[in-house]
């Protein structure tokens, strides 16, 4: 696991911001030159992650490409870095995703240019880092880092109207829900160091320590909710609709696609491996939660007038089938989640990609304003279909190996939530084809509407990568299945260990005293 | 011959009473700047007179520091004292109330 | 036979080439390409015959796996086919038939801008519907039901600048899906009982472990058959079938009559075992068969427009072959599946060759008179007529007759008698078609009237060849002569479990042969009484009709409307769902949750709206707050 001493993970986490420095020293009006320098930057990104990608051992459980340095040793804090199965395919999608968000705003960014590709390289190097940071406030770091210039995104090339708005609800949301996390971070901390005495952030040492239930209760709320509100799951949503109207659209394409799985990720990597019984006490309301996320945010949509608020609210409902598949606590459902966050990452990308298109073309997000847009523009129309199918779960396509694994995983563990998410599924198909059908098909009734430029080349570009993986993954799943299974298996093997000794628990007392104990300092 | 020790405690604390009233009382910015420089020196009269008679050079060592830091604080005070008059044709703290909420 | 998988690949190949470069490439090439690909797949498909048919009856079964499509835990899910008896029936109708319409399809869809995309979606279609029933587990069918699903919906809304159309597809799209939900949940049920989704394992391990009338096993027969009653148009979830018109007629033929909407009653016979040991379930199918039949060919009797009589005679005729498999004929049903592909397909293309003869006329209404205009259509459209009625000697009939036959020696008489009711409605409505259209007064536009010509080569010759598939497709299946039942003889290796758990057994208890002609000739006359009543009807007195709509107006009204089923629906689920919709997104998610966040940060706004007042902003009051606070420290350091 040592053998690679080359820092493989650090050069990709910190590569964007190389590329930002690049970028200071790029002359202002030279716009040219700043979107290849972007561009080479990300792209070579990619070609890192394929790196870590190929020398990636799916037999082995724990993490590798391991990087660990000494950061502030006399708080414990360590600069540690890895990937397993699961955070490895994310760094996959946000490095892939990176060159198509460059190409994405190539003419769509107006004003301040180098800024918003600073910006846009600043994300990824957050991004990066979540999935690979194996130090809880090195983890901290990036989550937070995350957060600055994704707001700045939104508040200064968002929509006029009310990005300032949907700017600061998104900022404000996201950090109340982190501020708990911090603090069970330091909850973790200390008990740690009580208990054995060491000065440790690092995961994997907190992970050894075996944690009383009433803790774990309290811990798992702590997380959960920075968790829940990242992801997010309902009733905490109504920052996401916002988000991602009024953000660019570069901005909604990484806020779906990457930074809503940071939640489902951290449920994950954090919630389940430290706090297994209290995971198992809290699957039941989990489930419940994510069954009505998924079942409301299809109504949502049902409703939404403005295309991009209609993406949103069916994030909330696909998200819905991740938490599902990870609280089922089956093989299959948890598997079938990691592919989910893909999936949805790529069709729900290639979505907002094609809105953000049309809007180039129309200025307009309005459902209403469309219409027709079959005739003039066909390849837009294709690719759009195409992306609306993996959506809904066409078998074929990529949607559907991830929502069938996580129902056929619930199902196992109670068939009635099988049922009620593969509703999701039905409302979906509604939803989606009615929008599709209110925008692509029909008349032009729009004159506007009837001279609209199909695809140029760049757009056909930057979407077919996105559709061959939607493909890939509808047809071989297995590829992608089998790198993360070991680590899926290793992280469930704790909770199912868990499922028997956590039944019976008054979990509500057990919080109470722990509560009181801590407060009367014992 | 020494002298007793609370007499330059009580100057020290007459040159920060008159510091403290210059503060509060005065509104012309250079006034009040000069009124903080009379509370610093006041304390370092007194670190003086305690480190003479405790013996120690650490009074002494910090009457440097805070002379240091009296002198950027100078510098960065009358920077804002001369824009403050620059934009506002006046250097009367009462009349700029910028950060009112 | 490592070499099945090409079948399905030649259309999905044919589809690539007309999707990615169709509007690019010369019209000729676009249909020979998807022709030529279908053609390929059908001399395919022969050869696999030809092997198969080397192989000792019972050693007619190959499963080649091509690979592992998903695993996690122990789940896993091979893409592999099976190649047996029932599936080589399909893959040769579809390809068969398929061909065909294509080539129909050539002349019909001439005109049309969107030439390259309908044979894409065409190519499409075969190549799911081939997965479909190639498959050799419950998923990989599932791919290809849900992608015959698919192309039904794009090609529904083919023409989709027409609201009517895009409405249809979309429709179809959603109603399949709630059939797809229940047939998901199956799969489900099934693997976590059986732990696999191989047929061949799941009927083995089946055949163990369970006893007649499990549970369990009725569960899962009766979801998988939710997901059929969504494919193949049964009651409740047959509302789609007839809106699916909107699309080009030869896809009605192709995918609304010949192929997909049988993949339910297919479906059905690939899991004969597990039908077998449910007989709760099997007694199920055979009712909803039976009523679907008789409930959407009294829908058919008062329909105007040509496609959607034959739309609501398909459903009935769906209804049929689930009767057959519900009282365990599978063969019989599989049999009247073949039978009515090849006259349900004439049917439609010959509707399809009067409408293109019309310009687009599809109300029988303003027809009539076409006989001596359209001969080649009007001698196969009533080959086809007669074989649906069930006239001897066509196909029909000997298929249809096994399955009323059936019926009766399986002890359901009530159904027998719905049934042959249903065949003589069938008859009735059908010759109904054939007179208005054919025969009397021409009603016609007089400026459609002079454009009317007869189809195009590649339009006629598909049609007398799916005329002669009308006649003479039932003589591999007659009743009461030695080795007459080569068709039953060739499938029955597949039921051959089944059949055993129902107590049949092949030939040997036989129904005296008196008994099988007596009923033949009930049936015949039943139609025979049919066709009679619409000669009388229609012909005759023209203003009969009329004068019963006008004594039974309300029976009349409903059977128009189609028992308003779909304002039914409408008003109990569509529109309610769309209302609580509105409302929750009203009240509870802008009002209520949002409210909530909104309302977290305007209380800290309000909150600091007081606090603000001590900020002044004048200097002398922070100093002296910061003496105060000074003296309050030291009181507070002395006072201890």
């Amino acid at each position: 696991m040592e053998s690679l001493s080359f820092p493989l993970l650090s050069f990709l986490v910190f590569l964007p911001l190389v590329g930002v420095l690049v970028l200071l020293f790029v002359d202002r009006e030279n716009e040219a030159v700043q979107r290849w320098t972007a561009l080479t930057v990300m792209g070579f990104g990619f070609v890192l992650a394929l790196f870590v990608y190929g020398g990636f051992d799916p037999e082995n459980v724990g993490f590798q490409f391991e990087e660990q340095y000494a950061w502030i040793p006399g708080l414990g804090i360590s600069y540690h870095l890895g990937v397993d199965g699961i955070s490895l395919l994310l760094v996959m999608l946000t490095a892939f995703l990176g060159p198509i968000c460059v190409l994405a705003c190539w003419t769509d960014i107006r004003s301040r240019l180098k800024e918003f590709l600073v910006c846009l390289l600043l994300l990824q190097t957050g991004m990066l880092g979540v999935f690979v940071s194996l130090d809880l406030v090195l983890f901290y770091v990036f989550w937070e880092v995350m957060l600055i210039p994704m707001a700045l995104l939104i508040l200064i090339w968002g929509h006029p109207a009310r990005r300032v708005y949907a700017a600061v609800k998104f900022f404000l949301y996201t950090m109340a829900g982190s501020v708990f996390m911090l603090v069970g971070i330091l909850v973790l901390y200390f008990y740690q160091a009580r208990t054995t005495g060491t000065l440790s952030f690092d995961l994997t040492n907190i992970a050894e320590v075996p944690l009383p239930f009433s803790l774990q209760l309290w811990l798992f709320l702590a997380f959960g909710v920075a968790f829940a509100i990242k992801v997010p799951m309902f009733p905490f949503h109504t920052w996401l609709p916002d988000a991602h109207t009024e953000a660019p659209t570069v901005g909604s394409v990484v806020l779906a696609a990457v930074l809503l799985k940071m939640g489902t990720y951290g449920f994950l990597r954090f919630n389940l491996p430290l706090f297994p019984e209290a995971s198992v006490f809290f699957m039941p309301v989990m489930i419940a939660l994510a069954l009505v996320g998924i079942i409301y945010g299809a109504f949502m949509c049902l409703v939404q007038k403005d295309l991009k608020r209609l993406i949103a609210f069916s994030s909330v409902s696909h998200l819905g089938f991740v938490i599902l598949g990870i609280f089922s606590f089956t093989v299959q459902g948890v598997q079938g989640g990691v592919l989910q966050m893909i999936n949805h990452g790529l069709s729900t990308g290639a979505l907002f990609l094609l809105v953000g298109m049309l809007y180039e073309r129309r200025h307009t997000r309005m459902i209403a304003d469309f219409g027709g847009l079959s005739t003039p523009v066909p390849a837009l129309t294709t690719f759009f279909m195409i992306a609306t199918l993996a959506s809904i779960g066409l078998p074929g396509l990529n949607g559907f190996v991830g929502e069938f694994l996580i129902l056929l995983g619930t199902f196992h563990v109670k068939p009635v939530w099988a049922v009620l998410g593969a509703t999701g599924v039905i409302l979906a198909a509604w939803y989606m084809l009615w929008m599709v059908q209110r925008v692509f098909y029909g008349r032009v009734v729009h004159e506007e509407n009837r001279g609209l430029l199909d695809l140029a080349p760049r757009e056909i570009g930057l979407l077919v990568p996105v559709v061959v993986m939607m493909v890939w993954i509808g047809v071989a799943p297995t590829t992608f299945l089998e790198k993360s299974e070991p680590a899926v298996a290793h992280t469930l093997r704790r909770v199912q260990e868990s499922v028997q000794t956590a039944q019976g628990r008054n979990a509500p007392w057990a919080m109470a005293c722990a509560a009181w104990d801590h407060l009367t300092g014992k | 011959m020494a002298v007793p020790v609370h007499y330059y405690l009580i100057v020290s604390a007459l040159l920060f009473g008159i510091g403290v009233l210059g503060v509060l009382t005065r509104r012309n910015a250079i006034v009040i700047f000069m009124s903080i420089e009379l509370m610093l020196n006041a304390g370092n009269l007194s670190f003086v007179a305690f480190s003479k008679a405790l013996e120690g050079l650490d009074g002494q060592l910090f009457v440097f520091f805070v002379m240091v830091v009296a002198a950027a604080e100078v510098t960065v005070g009358l920077a804002i004292i001369v824009t403050l008059f620059r934009n506002w044709k006046t250097i009367f703290v009462d009349e700029v109330r910028l950060l009112k909420g | 036979m490592e070499t099945a998988w090409v079948i399905p690949a030649l259309p999905f190949a044919g589809f690539l080439i007309n999707g990615l470069w169709g509007r690019r490439l010369p019209k000729k090439f676009v249909g020979w390409i998807a022709c030529g690909a279908m053609g390929l797949a059908f001399l395919a498909a022969s050869r696999l015959l030809w092997i198969l048919l080397q192989e000792t009856p019972t050693g007619r079964f190959w499963e080649p796996v091509y690979y592992t499509w998903i695993r996690a835990g122990d789940f896993q899910v091979d893409v592999s086919f099976l190649i047996d008896p029932l599936s080589m029936v399909m893959i040769l109708v579809v390809t068969g038939v398929g061909f065909l319409i294509h080539v129909y399809s050539i002349g019909y869809m001439h005109e049309d801008p969107g030439y390259p995309r309908y044979f894409a979606y065409l190519n499409l279609f075969a190549s799911a519907m081939l997965l479909l029933v190639m498959a050799n587990n419950l998923l990989v069918m599932f791919v290809g039901w849900e992608g015959v699903g698919l192309c039904s919906y794009l090609l529904i809304g083919f023409w989709y600048e027409k609201q009517s159309a895009s409405d249809a597809g979309k429709k179809a799209f959603i109603v399949n899906r709630i059939g797809d939900f229940g047939f998901l949940l199956g799969i489900f049920l099934t693997f976590w009982t059986f732990g696999s989704l191989n047929f061949r394992e799941i009927f083995e391990a089946a055949l163990v472990r369970f006893p007649t009338g499990d549970a369990v096993v009725v569960g899962i027969t009766l979801l998988l058959f939710v997901g059929a009653m969504g494919k193949s148009a049964q009651i409740p979830l047959y509302v789609w079938l007839p809106d699916a018109m909107e699309g080009p007629t030869p896809v009605s033929a192709l995918i609304h009559a010949a192929t997909m909407v049988t993949a339910g009653v297919y479906m059905v016979a690939r899991c004969s075992v597990l039908y077998a040991l449910a007989p709760f379930s099997m007694g199920f199918v055979a009712m909803i068969g039976c009523t679907t039949a008789v409930f959407a060919a009294s829908i058919g009797l008062v329909q105007n427009d040509i496609k959607r009589v034959l739309a609501y005679s398909t459903v009935s005729q769906l209804g049929y072959m689930f009767l057959g498999c519900g009282v365990g004929a599978f063969v019989a049903g599989i049999f009247h599946l073949m039978t009515h592909a090849f006259f349900k397909a004439l049917l439609f293309l010959g509707a399809g060759s009067v409408i293109h003869a019309l310009s687009g006329e599809q109300d029988i209404q303003r027809m009539g008179g076409l006989r001596s205009k359209l001969p080649v259509t009007f001698a196969t459209f009533v080959m086809g007529s007669l074989a649906i009625a069930g006239i001897f000697p066509f196909a029909g009939f000997f298929s249809k007759d096994e399955i009323l036959f059936e019926t009766l020696m399986s002890g359901h008489w009530v159904l027998y008698g719905l049934a042959l009711g249903g065949a003589g409605l069938t008859a009735f409505y059908m010759f109904r078609l054939v007179f208005l259209t054919f025969f009397g007064e021409s009603r016609m536009d007089p400026h459609a009237a002079h454009h009317v010509h007869e189809a195009p080569r590649t339009m006629a010759v598909p049609l007398m060849i799916l005329a002669a598939l009308s006649l003479t497709g039932g003589w591999v299946q007659i009743p009461g002569i030695e080795g007459g039942r080569v068709f039953g003889a060739f499938l029955d290796p597949v039921f051959h479990e089944a059949s055993q758990l129902l107590g049949h057994h092949g030939g040997a208890t036989h129904p005296p042969l008196w008994l099988e002609g007596a009923l033949m000739g009930v049936s015949v006359a039943v139609a025979l009484a049919g066709i009679f009543l619409a000669y009388g009807w229609y012909m005759k007195d023209p203003q009969r009709p009329v004068r019963a709509a006008q004594k039974f107006a309300r029976a009349y009204r409903w059977l128009f409307h189609k028992y308003y089923v779909d304002e039914f629906y409408q008003a109990t689920v569509v529109n309610p769902l769309k209302q609580a919709a509105e409302s929750t997104h009203q009240w509870v998610d802008r009002r209520f949750i949002d409210g909530a966040v909104d309302g977290t940060g305007s209380a800290f706004r309000s909150l600091s709206a007081v606090v603000r007042r001590i900020q002044t902003g004048l200097v002398h009051h922070y100093a002296l707050s910061v003496l105060a606070g000074a003296c309050v420290l030291l009181l507070f350091v002395l006072a201890l």
